[in-house]
């Protein structure tokens, strides 16, 4: 079988798979589409987790940027888990104390504020509307490159299967899939990597095969042999940083602190039976998720490897047949700048100019093709990016649709909604969140990547420091939170759209506040947040005797029960 | 639950938040980041040592970490009996 049949098959039976498991386990409660009725078993929560963290971009996206950034790439892997320790040791336990259904319940009834609960949800909707687009774009990305259907045929086919499972099956139809996706994703990711580390170092463990001696009997180390043909090329050498420590600090605590302060990520703690329960599903949600984070950084060097000496000097005429498909696609781009008919990759200290424009995006699609792996492995990388954006997408669309159901209708507009028809609005929400997301993925604005920094950093700088106070800080009352939110939202938001929107000419180190980038400027605006929360309680009453007994209560395990139905 | 016991519960928590969450801070922004270039010049295998805290060494001790405060808080939990077994 050729490639295209492989991937036809095995995205076939994947997606079999998922519609499967989501008929088997449909929803038939509002408790039950929120938040699986909290009966999901911790372990096969923390699994969910992880697939409904893991997106697009953890699969297809981050080995790729390590691959260019070398060292510095080390932000993306401790950002995205390190947050995972703030969420189960001051986060996950108390919410699911609270119980509750969504983040904007917790913030609205520990502020006893309706701004408050509007400005959650405005954030919460806002959060993931940006995420959820790019998930769909990485499904159009890999139906037109592997399976040869038009971009946005391959969006439609993911916006049906989503539509599918979240909207029938909500909470507890996308936890049981998501528990699938992750079965196949981490499977796809780790097939080709072992197979790359036992072709480069013959080591099968590829977190210890980049840290080995190469297979070909020079006894050189992997990664010395790595920063040695960077700098021959003009590249600073690999396992060197480029970026200013303090940019780096703040960039790794913004993603940290986002990771903790997503919505999408917070309600999967509300979906199992104790508040012990929650602290060990964050824990096995990070086993699983590093898994994957850490062999990313194996899978970056050993593509870097292989990408500058397969490439560096070949005549065009003999490069290998992957350059040329993904030239089609526009994601690899070459030009013969002194026509001698040679390859030449270089980096910026180099003599001779580079010629060739690589979309960091297609290192981990290209992986496989390019280490010569068998079909079947390079189809199986398909079916795995497909199960990372679908289950990202359907966790998204369901804080989307809780939002607007429970958080806005319910708890704001109409307080006295049946839980029938409180389901029906649920539904319904979701159907139309999916449309949205597709007319984003088939039309996506020009500053998707930049968008998403914005996401990260506003969730920093919004529901952390709140929530991280509604528990460990009884005085901070709802003037506090809400000048928190606002100050720590408007100063990020600011920052951002001045350089990613308006500026992005003056988007470098010399202009930026203190030498800090966007991507790392919610960590400020996260200590801002904090600072005038803090302030602002001092100066303003107390929080009422009955919230301040609420904290109390959250803060003791005993007596949690499950997630409640509405109304109770 | 007296008020007291409460509070030393509370107490307890928190000194246990405060030796690990220190410790969270050490390998990531400490030897991942800040300490990172000193670090590189020491070598294990073939990997420098503040390179793999960054990218394998503090994902590692991130995990155990998790696990560590579930046997402490669980065995706190008991002691003060306010687990949701009792």
């Amino acid at each position: 079988m050729n490639v295209q049949a492989w991937t036809f098959t095995l995205v076939g039976l994947s997606f079999a798979l998922y519609i499967g498991v989501a008929i088997w386990s449909r929803a038939r409660s509002t408790g039950e589409f929120y938040v699986a009725g909290g009966r999901v078993h911790p372990v096969i929560n923390g699994m969910a987790t992880a697939a409904d963290w893991m997106s697009a971009a953890s699969f297809i996206s981050m080995a790729g940027l390590i691959a260019f950034m070398g060292r510095d790439g080390s932000v993306y892997l401790m950002g995205w888990t390190g947050g995972y320790v703030l969420l189960a040791l001051l986060i996950a336990p108390y919410l699911r104390k609270f119980g509750k259904f969504t983040v904007p319940d917790f913030v609205g009834d520990r502020y006893y504020s309706s701004v408050a609960r509007v400005v959650a949800v405005v954030c919460a909707m806002f959060v993931s509307f940006t995420y959820v687009a790019g998930q769909m774009r990485g499904v159009g990305i890999v139906f037109s490159r592997f399976l040869n259907i038009d971009i946005n045929h391959g969006v439609f086919i993911g916006m049906g299967i989503v539509f599918f499972y979240a909207v029938l099956g909500g909470m507890k139809g996308i936890t049981y899939t998501q528990v699938a996706q992750y079965c196949v994703l981490i499977f796809a990711y780790l097939v080709p990597a072992i197979f790359i580390s036992l072709l480069m170092t013959g080591v099968v463990l590829p977190q210890l095969g980049f840290g080995s001696t190469l297979a070909d009997g020079s006894g050189v180390f992997l990664l010395d042999k790595l920063d040695g043909l960077s700098r021959e090329l003009g590249f600073d050498a690999y396992t060197s940083g480029q970026r200013s420590t303090l940019d780096v600090f703040a960039i790794t605590a913004a993603l940290m602190v986002g990771t903790a302060g997503l919505p999408h990520v917070i309600v999967r703690f509300y979906t199992v039976p104790k508040v012990a329960a929650a602290r060990s599903s964050a824990g096995w949600a990070l086993v699983f998720i590093a898994l994957l984070y850490t062999t990313a950084p194996a899978v970056a060097a050993f593509a870097r490897t292989n990408l500058l000496s397969t490439i560096a000097e070949v005549p065009y005429q003999e490069v290998p047949p992957w350059f040329t498909s993904w030239e089609a696609t526009g994601l690899i781009q070459y030009q013969d700048l002194n026509g001698d008919g040679l390859v030449q990759y270089r980096g910026p200290n180099a003599e001779l100019a580079n010629e060739v424009q690589i979309d960091p995006d297609i290192m981990v699609l290209a992986n496989p093709e390019i280490a010569n792996l068998p079909t079947w492995v390079v189809a199986l990388v398909a079916a795995g990016a497909l199960a990372a954006a679908l289950s990202t997408a359907a966790g998204l669309l369901l804080v989307i649709s809780t939002s607007v159901a429970h958080d806005l209708l319910k708890r704001i507009i109409k307080p006295d909604i049946s839980e029938r028809d409180e389901l029906i609005a649920a539904r319904v929400a979701a159907g139309v969140a999916v449309v949205i997301a597709g007319y984003f993925g088939i039309n996506p604005p020009g500053f998707v990547a930049q968008v998403v920094a914005l996401a990260f950093g506003l969730a920093a700088s919004s529901f952390f420091p709140v929530i991280i106070l509604g528990i460990f800080s009884k005085r901070t009352n709802k003037e506090g939170a809400i000048a928190g939110m606002v100050i720590g939202i408007l100063f990020t938001g600011a920052y951002i759209l001045y350089f990613k929107g308006f500026h992005p000419e003056l988007n470098n180190a010399e202009h930026w506040f203190l030498g800090i980038s966007p991507e790392g400027i919610g960590t400020l605006g996260m200590l801002l947040n904090f600072a005038v929360a803090i302030s602002v309680s001092r100066i303003t009453p107390p929080p009422p005797e009955e919230i301040q007994r609420m904290v109390e209560e959250i803060r003791i395990p005993r007596s949690a029960g499950e997630a409640r139905e509405i109304g109770a | 639950m007296p008020l007291s016991d409460r509070r030393r519960y509370w107490r307890t928590n928190l000194k246990y938040l405060a030796v690990l969450l220190s410790i969270w801070f050490v390998v990531s922004y400490g030897f991942g980041i800040l300490l990172v270039d000193q670090l590189d010049t020491i070598r294990v295998g073939g990997f420098r040592l503040g390179f793999w805290f960054a990218q394998q060494g503090s994902i590692y001790v991130f995990v155990v970490l998790i696990f560590v405060y579930v046997r402490l808080m669980n065995r706190l939990d008991k002691r003060y009996d306010v687990d949701e077994d009792g």
